[in-house]
């Protein structure tokens, strides 16, 4: 038997779709958890990225952090956080931040650096101040690379918010490390199922965020690129 | 410390591992995103579609993958490779495109007027051109794909990334100090070697800058982590 075929199975289960231990119940806290590291991640990560871009200092030592961090294993940091906090739990939240830095900050930085020159000089010759600048000409010329940063970000920290389950956390990581742990695979395949659709559903809201929320000029310029 | 000294042998073991099970699916991954990338820059209507379905497997938890694996080639190492092939693409291939694209017209022209044929301007003039902005590339799958490995540790397979699960059971946190620290170490080295392949390769790169390697570093940014775990 197949890998959906299990994984539908699973699914269509009507006794796995309610309770704590439910898909709605496993989603929503999903959806918390990669919400609130998001948010972490994202007052550290974007006015670093936009200060960064905007003064042009520091850049190139940013972009080998990032590479640098990049490396750290998320499953090391994990079990790491846990251990060291004494089995907090908030030791989840280590990794997943520190998952979501680097594309924030690195596409936020080079979104501000690569604005167009003389964008900036009309919006200064206009009158604006330099913060005005700023935050009316750089930010929103940066925001389909911004989103872009924020969507890869969140895709990963969903995907990876299933290995907490490691350390008894809840959300859809709990289907497959009680699923492996008890050698029940459809219950593994189910999960694996629902981590895929969410990392699909939340690449598909940001594509639809991005319709809403990027200045309508800049679009077609973003389509070409 | 000297819980590292005395298992060293183990730690080399496990870093060799830890390279080869990332190392192999990157290579592979180079050899499919060239063909792909050579036919995506000659038909264009190729490229955003390829590049959608790679973006969409990119987003593909690797951990799920891993699992779903099992059921089809086992316990085995190809279940951890495969995915992290399929993650390097999404690094790999853009890098190929957007290389072969950074190649002038006029130098394109040229190679045509010395008499050489499609396959041979490509070998010869177009590919070398490409190879900074695809080492680029190469990079951020090496470096991704090292630190990913360790998530088959938890299906049994997973390099350095076993010393987490055993740091874990037995609460000592040195072991899976350890196993960072390699994992590092591991892809800062690997880093470096691409690097001086990359100016071995292309003497010329040298003294021009390093102009469309900038721009494809703007676009190919979000690109990290490859696709969580």
């Amino acid at each position: 038997m197949s890998f959906f075929n299990f994984a539908w199975q699973w699914l269509t289960v009507s006794g796995h779709w309610s309770g704590s231990n439910g898909v709605p119940a496993r989603f929503i806290e999903t959806i918390e958890y990669t919400a609130l590291a998001m948010v972490i991640a994202a007052v550290i990560s974007l006015p670093l990225g936009v200060i960064i871009g905007h003064t042009n200092k520091g850049g190139q030592i940013l972009i080998s952090l990032a590479n640098i961090w990049r490396s750290l294993p998320t499953l090391g940091l994990l079990v790491l956080a846990f251990i060291l906090s004494g089995g907090a739990s908030w030791a989840w939240l280590i990794p997943l931040v520190a998952l979501a830095l680097p594309p924030i900050m690195v596409t936020t930085y080079e979104g501000v650096l690569g604005v167009d020159a003389g964008l900036k000089d009309a919006a200064a010759g206009m009158g604006m101040t330099s913060r005005q600048v700023l935050l009316q000409v750089e930010v929103p010329v940066a925001l389909p690379l911004i989103l872009l940063g924020l969507r890869t970000a969140s895709i990963q920290v969903v995907a990876t918010a299933s290995i907490a389950a490691y350390i008894s956390l809840g959300g859809f990581g709990r289907y497959i490390i009680d699923g492996l742990a008890t050698n029940n695979y459809g219950l593994v395949a189910g999960g694996a199922a629902c981590i895929v659709v969410l990392a699909l559903i939340v690449q598909f809201a940001y594509t639809g965020l991005a319709r809403l929320i990027v200045p309508a000029g800049l679009r077609q310029q973003t389509r070409q690129s | 410390m000297s819980w590292a000294f005395s298992n060293l042998s183990e730690l080399g073991h496990l870093t060799g591992q830890n390279a080869y099970l990332a190392l192999v699916p990157v290579l592979i991954g180079l050899a499919v995103s060239l063909p792909l990338g050579v036919l995506s820059v000659r038909y264009g209507w190729l490229y955003p579609p390829m590049l959608g379905v790679i973006s969409i497997l990119y987003a593909l938890p690797a951990l799920a993958l891993f699992v779903a694996l099992i059921a089809y080639t086992g316990l085995t190492d190809t279940t951890v490779m495969i995915p992290l092939a399929i993650y390097s693409l999404a690094s790999i291939f853009p890098s190929v495109v957007d290389g072969l694209r950074a190649v002038p017209d006029p130098v394109r022209q040229a190679a045509t007027a010395m008499g050489f044929g499609t396959w041979r301007r490509l070998i010869t003039v177009e590919l070398p051109i490409a190879i900074p902005v695809v080492i680029a590339g190469l990079r951020i799958a090496v470096v991704s794909s090292i630190s990913l490995v360790s998530v088959g540790g938890l299906i049994g397979i997973g390099g350095l990334g076993y010393l987490f699960i055993d740091g874990e059971q037995r609460d000592f946190s040195t072991e899976i100090v350890v196993g960072i620290v390699l994992i590092v170490l591991l892809s800062l080295v690997s880093d470096v070697i691409l690097v001086f392949i990359r100016r071995l390769l292309t003497p010329w790169q040298r003294a021009t800058g390093a102009a469309e390697l900038r721009q494809f570093r703007r676009r190919s940014a979000s690109f990290g982590h490859a696709g969580g775990m």
